[in-house]
């Protein structure tokens, strides 16, 4: 491994790390809204539990969101700066914005994980809600960051030089919209199809019945509407990455060859030395259409791009496709939760329906983390679309190699950790929880 | 508009050195606190800064991302140059910050796992701000050198000197300091008052050490510190402002005075800051040679300045009444209910 692929496999594994929590920060804040509420409402001491309970579980997460998040903060300079000593200036307002709001999250996390007892009791409730919303809108401000690296924009690029910089112009790039709703629905999908997972399990093991099915039934409503809509903010999230990017289009859908009726590719290898597919299904005119709205029209493929500007084929389509089928069965998951709640209410404790979403508990962060990687890699080998190549951002200094390795075994620690707090949680909830 | 900017910036730093200072003291005295006293410490120190913890070290990100946004040249010369010794702090944030919430949250407290957080949250509380420190040292000692040739020359010798070193020392003692005189004012038995005033005279005595090895560092590295800092009126005037403020703090405690023996240790903390501070205005680099990267001349576009002071002015409106209301509701609303 050489120092170049080092410095890019840290800030993947980095990101692909804070992605987590910070999708699990920005949701989690509004589930335990939600069951405050009717903690409030209905003063059944159940809600009041469960809002503690995923309170723990939060701060949990907070801790481990901020500190992964401090990390990309400073290694953005460390491992790209030459692109921030550019790009800083251009494209830093959304994260000073971003800034005031992890500020005010932070501040109304205090209130909220030690309030209890302490503030009249919709104050305390009212920070429950800051918390979410600032999370939210950080999330929509980075990825407006990340936008502009997709679509640059507020700047004119004159020999080499970055002139007439206008950094609101930046921040609502061409891109900005599709990918924060893009992405703020996946924090919904991914969020509530895990914690949706998690107590369908224990209702499914019969521990504790009647803490576990209310806390699954508040995480499943969102889930299962934000799965519902979220193949369609996919197309606009495509439309609009045809438009900006043609060679992560292309290579998303592994088309090899510019074409009108371009056909939608499922599955399949790519084979990029004889530039076709094997062993894929292709459905005739169907990626024109979802790409342009019509059957005819000519899509672009990777022969009219230099290779020189191509992204690697392989794992951009591969990433596609993991996403957009964990899609489509969270959306298959969202629409029969649906039909159960309507008109089959004795599906609700089904075992098939429970194994349903206890299969389903991972999906929404692997197509989060497959997302992120048609995103990224699909951008290579550009940092900034079409004016600073990734090669050129890089740092001089050597032995990035170790540092990779120093935080794959932090990360991968504090994963273990994580997730040995939680099963902790989950064994302690008969004791703490059930009177 | 860059006023404003540089302005926010130094508040920053300042703010994070006093809150964010006070958090690893508080690690800090854990640490040096003998194992009979350690729960009792612990226990004081987390109602002190459970709640309040997340937003004190939220002045480092503010001051980065100033860093980040409007003065991206000299961001990116320190994050090529003290790559090592920033990764080291970074890897101290993540260790502390973990360890601090997982031993409140984790749903079973035993023994075991709660030593194992301990360890970690008390060797970090150290380590971090000793590298912040050499960080803030390296900065102005004239190490960094952008024409090096080897590998040692231009990413370890540029922050592995004496004077860095030393200033990692003098800021290891300063947090501790502030963070006992502190937990003065926490602690509610008199047993555990004694014991903080006696750590803070300790620790008192160490930031004096530290403070001469400074000097001498100085010296040794043919930077001319006494000069810079005794040399204007300015610094001169901080300087003995923070020698006078020394002394009403001890003459407060003794006295009694809690709270307001806080406000002497945190003037004169800023007094520090501002000495040196104001010597090297508008400069945030010294360079081998002598070459210097300053605010004034290095920053963003006007632009930028212009969009980002709007930005923080805005943002100041929301977060400090939120700030003052959360401060406020933890240590006074405290006291009265206790
Ligand atoms: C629960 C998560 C999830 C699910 C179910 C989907 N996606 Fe997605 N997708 C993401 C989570 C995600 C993401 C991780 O959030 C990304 C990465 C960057 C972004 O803005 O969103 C993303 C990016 C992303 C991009 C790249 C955008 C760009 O580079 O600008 C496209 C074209 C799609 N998605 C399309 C789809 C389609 C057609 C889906 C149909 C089912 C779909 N996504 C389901
Ligand atoms: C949290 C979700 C994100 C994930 C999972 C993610 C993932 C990745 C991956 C996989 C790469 C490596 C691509 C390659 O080398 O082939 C990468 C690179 C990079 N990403 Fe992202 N990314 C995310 C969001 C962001 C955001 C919000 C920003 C900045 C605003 C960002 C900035 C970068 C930079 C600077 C690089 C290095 C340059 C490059 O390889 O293009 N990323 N990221
Ligand atoms: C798509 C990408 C990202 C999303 C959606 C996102 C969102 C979030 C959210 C919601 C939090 C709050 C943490 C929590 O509640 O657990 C957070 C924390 C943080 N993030 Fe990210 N983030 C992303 C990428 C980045 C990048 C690229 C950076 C740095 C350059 C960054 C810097 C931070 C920082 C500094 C914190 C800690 C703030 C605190 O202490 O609350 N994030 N992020």
């Amino acid at each position: 491994m050489n120092d170049f692929i080092a410095a890019r496999s840290q800030m993947a594994l980095s990101l692909g790390f804070h992605i987590i929590y910070s999708c699990i920060g920005m949701v989690m804040p509004v589930f335990m809204a939600i069951s405050h509420y009717k903690y409030i409402k209905t003063r059944n001491p159940v809600y009041k539990n469960i809002t503690q309970a995923w309170s723990k579980g939060v701060a949990i997460f907070f801790a481990t969101g901020a500190v992964s998040g401090t990390m990309l903060s400073f290694e953005l300079g460390l491992l790209w700066p030459e692109f921030m000593k550019h790009a800083g200036p251009i494209f830093g307002m959304p994260f000073s914005l971003e800034g005031v709001a992890f500020f005010i999250e932070a501040i109304a996390l205090g209130f909220f994980l030690y309030g209890w007892n302490r503030f009249n009791q919709w104050f305390h409730w009212f920070t429950g809600i800051v918390v979410g919303v600032s999370g939210i809108l950080s999330g929509i401000l980075v990825v407006a960051a990340n936008a502009w690296m997709n679509s640059p924009s507020g700047f004119d690029y004159v020999n080499g030089q970055y002139l007439n910089i206008d950094p609101m112009k930046a921040m609502f790039n061409q891109a900005w919209f599709s990918e924060a709703l893009h992405m703020t629905l996946a924090a919904f999908v991914a969020t509530g199809f895990a914690v949706a997972g998690i107590h369908a399990l224990m209702v499914y093991k019969k521990r504790n019945v009647g803490f576990h099915s209310k806390a699954f039934k508040i995480a499943v409503f969102f889930a299962a509407v934000a799965a519902i809509l979220q193949p369609f903010s996919g197309d606009i999230a495509a439309k609009s990455a045809a438009k900006r990017q043609p060679a992560k289009s292309a290579a998303m859908e592994a088309l090899f060859h510019t074409q009108s009726y371009a056909p939608l590719v499922i599955g399949g290898i790519p084979d990029t030395v004889n530039k076709r597919n094997k062993f894929s299904i292709e459905i005739p005119g169907l990626l024109s259409f979802l790409e342009h709205d019509n059957f005819k029209q000519e899509v672009k493929g990777l022969d009219a791009i230099p290779v020189k500007d191509q992204p690697p084929v392989a794992i951009t389509h591969y990433a596609f496709q993991i996403m957009v089928i964990a899609g489509m069965i969270m959306m298959l998951a969202g629409v029969l939760y649906f039909i159960a709640l309507w008109k089959k209410k004795s599906w609700l404790f089904k075992d098939w329906f429970l194994k349903l979403f206890i299969i389903s508990t991972p999906l929404g962060f692997i197509a989060v983390e497959a997302g992120w990687t048609v995103t990224e890699v699909g951008r290579q080998p550009w940092i900034i679309q079409g004016i600073m190549r990734t090669g050129e951002a890089v740092t001089p200094m050597p032995g990035i190699v170790y540092t990779f390795y120093l935080f794959s075994f932090v990360y991968f620690t504090l994963s273990l950790a994580v997730i040995f707090l939680l099963w902790r949680q989950i064994k302690m909830v008969p004791q703490l929880y059930d009177r | 508009m860059l006023t404003v900017v540089i302005l926010f910036l130094f508040f920053a730093i300042v703010l994070y050195f006093l809150l964010g200072g006070a958090d690893f003291g508080a690690g800090i005295i854990e640490f040096f606190t003998s194992d009979g006293n350690k729960h009792r410490t612990r226990k004081t120190m987390y109602q002190a800064i459970g709640p309040i913890w997340e937003a004190n070290h939220m002045w480092l990100i503010i001051a980065v991302v100033i860093l980040f946004v409007g003065f991206p040249v000299i961001y990116s010369q320190l994050s090529i140059y003290l790559h090592i010794p920033l990764l080291i702090m970074l890897m101290g944030v993540i260790a502390r910050g973990t360890a601090f919430s997982f031993r409140n949250y984790d749903a079973i407290k035993d023994e075991k796992t709660q030593a194992l957080y301990n360890h970690i949250f008390t060797y970090s509380s150290v380590i971090t701000p000793l590298f912040l420190g050499i960080i803030a040292g390296s900065a102005i000692s004239g190490q960094i050198d952008p024409g090096a040739n080897t590998f040692a020359s231009a990413y370890i010798f540029s922050w592995f000197n004496w004077f860095s070193i030393s200033v990692g020392f003098f800021t290891v003692s300063l947090c501790g300091f502030l963070a006992a005189i502190y937990l003065i004012g926490e602690a509610t038995e008199p047993n555990d008052v004694q014991r903080f005033i006696n750590k803070a005279k300790a620790l008192n005595l160490a930031a004096f050490i530290c403070g001469g090895l400074v000097f001498i560092a100085a010296e040794v590295e043919n930077i001319h510190l006494a000069q810079w800092i005794f040399g204007n009126v300015i610094s001169l005037t901080a300087v003995i402002a923070a020698s006078i403020s020394l002394v009403l703090l001890w003459i407060t405690i003794s006295l009694g005075k809690k709270m307001i023996a806080r406000v002497f240790a945190a003037f004169q903390v800023t007094m520090i800051l501002l000495s040196v501070g104001y010597r090297h205005f508008p400069n945030f680099i010294i360079l081998k040679g002598g070459q210097k990267m300053s605010l004034l001349t290095d920053h963003a576009p006007v632009k930028t300045i212009d969009d980002l002071g709007i930005a923080l002015l805005i943002g100041s409106l929301f977060i400090l009444p939120a700030l003052f209301y959360l401060y406020y509701s933890f240590k006074e609303k405290n006291k009265d209910a206790v």
